[in-house]
């Protein structure tokens, strides 16, 4: 069974037809690069996923449930969302840290809410948020800042805060992690930490859906490419498959843009 | 030489005669008193107040928004002591509170329209993309608002808070018009009682002063303070 299933997912701003049919799946532990030039729709197919935006055809099915059914969705509450928004982490472009707060504070303030509307709060608090706070100390660790937990977000570089933007994304174990062009607010220099922990999320079957422009890393790190062009799937296959040898024209002119293949004869 | 010493010897008999004798200071640091008092009341009640404006101005609701853009529209568009004058001769007439309570009421519900439409600036100057990592991670709206979004407001509009929080000191001068014994009406008062404007007015628009000029000090060390971690 897929970890993630998006059926027919259509969303229109105004008149404008920005996702048309969108349709893929993706197996648990393994991530999806989604390329396309600025304006195809990869990051409102990415902000569907996280109902940032309502699409208003299709379904999303998570682990063999349906967490989004454009038909019913205006009947949920608003709980019932924010519950099935869990299923799914956003790590953001601009990365969006909450100024106010300090890294760890970032990492485990989700958690800390939510832990408050579990029933035993009140009887467990003590062992509850240790827990909650272990949890984030070692994610902080894990993308390596385990010596910046109190350093509030300007007093880090841009790959560091992204680097705890990550952690955040990850301290409420979503079931997909997904990134909207992590690395293009960062110089060439931070681009590299960002990516190497994302990679290592890879390596640890973390599921992941990476809007990216960096095709290096999406050949050699992610297991799929999706290439979207006009709001529209054009090719969606193995990453080696699609980036080496593209079956379709507009993803073989949108390669050739970035550089790659570039000489062999495609 | 004498006639000079002659002069500063006027001026200070002058001066003990209006505000020393009859321990005329003690009544113009009481009017200070209740001046501070209503102020800062008033500027606490006001803030809540302002803030729950704010939010309904920039509701989903149109009845919420309709209403608090009327409250807006009239408390901005009358002056502050016919409101006063309204609050206690109109509104709380023939109940028991003091006219310092009721100087309170009408100064923080006057206040909360500027203070609520500084702080809609403040919430729409945060960035979305705040709101979406807070939604993102499960956060409710409440909590995106209350725990993400509104304390960088606030940072954000403090120097115009600020501001308004000096506006409202000088504006409870007004407070004579319900009968309260303030800064202002107790110069007026030892004006008429030694028949001398000089010195009662000029001692009371030097104290106004005086607290303006502190409030600024210490409002510009906390901005200041508040700077330092704006460096992004």
């Amino acid at each position: 069974m897929a970890m993630l299933e998006v059926r027919n997912l259509g969303k229109c701003f105004a008149a404008t037809e920005v996702l048309t049919d969108i349709s893929f799946s993706l197996e648990k532990g393994e991530s999806l690069a989604v390329i396309g030039s600025s304006g195809s729709g990869k990051t409102t197919m990415l902000r569907c996923l996280n109902f940032l935006e309502t699409p208003d055809k299709g379904a999303i099915w998570v682990n063999g449930q349906c967490v989004f059914d454009a038909a019913a969705h205006k009947t949920l509450s608003s709980g019932e969302i924010r519950r099935r928004r869990l299923h799914f982490g956003l790590v953001f472009q601009s990365f969006n840290l909450f100024p106010q707060y300090t890294a760890f504070q970032n990492v485990v303030l989700a958690g800390e809410l939510l832990a408050k509307e579990r029933t035993d709060f009140r009887s467990n608090k003590r062992a509850i948020l240790e827990e909650i706070h272990q949890r984030g100390r070692e994610l902080l660790d894990s993308v390596g800042l385990s010596a910046k937990l109190d350093s509030y977000p300007h007093q880090l570089s841009g790959g560091q805060q992204q680097r705890v933007a990550i952690a955040r994304a990850l301290a409420l174990n979503p079931d997909i992690l997904c990134f909207d062009e992590p690395t293009s607010a960062l110089d060439p220099e931070l681009t590299g930490e960002v990516l190497n922990v994302i990679r290592s999320l890879a390596e640890r079957n973390t599921t992941m859906v990476i809007v990216t422009h960096e095709m290096q890393f999406a050949r050699h790190v992610a297991d799929n490419v999706l290439f979207m062009d006009q709001g529209l799937v054009v090719e969606y296959g193995r990453a080696a498959e699609v980036i080496d040898h593209p079956s379709q024209e507009r993803t073989r002119k949108f390669l050739e843009n970035y550089g790659v293949n570039e000489g062999n004869g495609a | 030489m004498q006639a000079m010493g002659a002069w500063f010897l006027n001026i200070w008999e002058q001066f003990d005669f209006n505000i020393i004798q009859g321990d005329r200071y003690k009544m113009l640091l009481d009017g200070l008193g209740t001046n501070a008092t209503i102020t800062v009341c008033a500027a606490l009640l006001g803030l809540l107040l302002g803030a729950v404006v704010a939010l309904m101005r920039l509701s989903n609701l149109r009845a919420l928004r309709g209403m608090a853009t009327v409250y807006v529209t009239v408390v901005r568009g009358t002056p502050v002591v016919v409101q006063l004058m309204i609050v206690w001769f109109v509104v709380l007439v023939n109940t028991p509170v003091t006219k310092t309570f009721a100087a309170i009421i009408a100064f923080a519900l006057n206040s909360a329209a500027y203070v609520g439409e500084i702080i809609r600036g403040g919430i729409l100057s945060i960035d979305k993309g705040q709101t979406e990592a807070g939604r993102s991670l499960g956060l409710s709206a409440g909590a995106t608002m209350l725990l993400i979004v509104i304390p960088q407001a606030l940072k954000n509009s403090l120097p115009a808070l600020l501001n308004e929080f000096i506006a409202l000191w000088k504006e409870t001068s007004v407070v004579g018009f319900i009968g309260l014994m303030d800064l202002t009406k107790a110069g007026d008062y030892i004006k008429s009682r030694t028949f001398s404007a000089f010195f009662p007015l000029l001692t009371v628009a030097a104290i106004y002063l005086l607290v303006v000029m502190a409030l600024t000090r210490v409002f510009g060390l906390v901005e200041r303070r508040l700077r330092q971690s704006d460096n992004r």
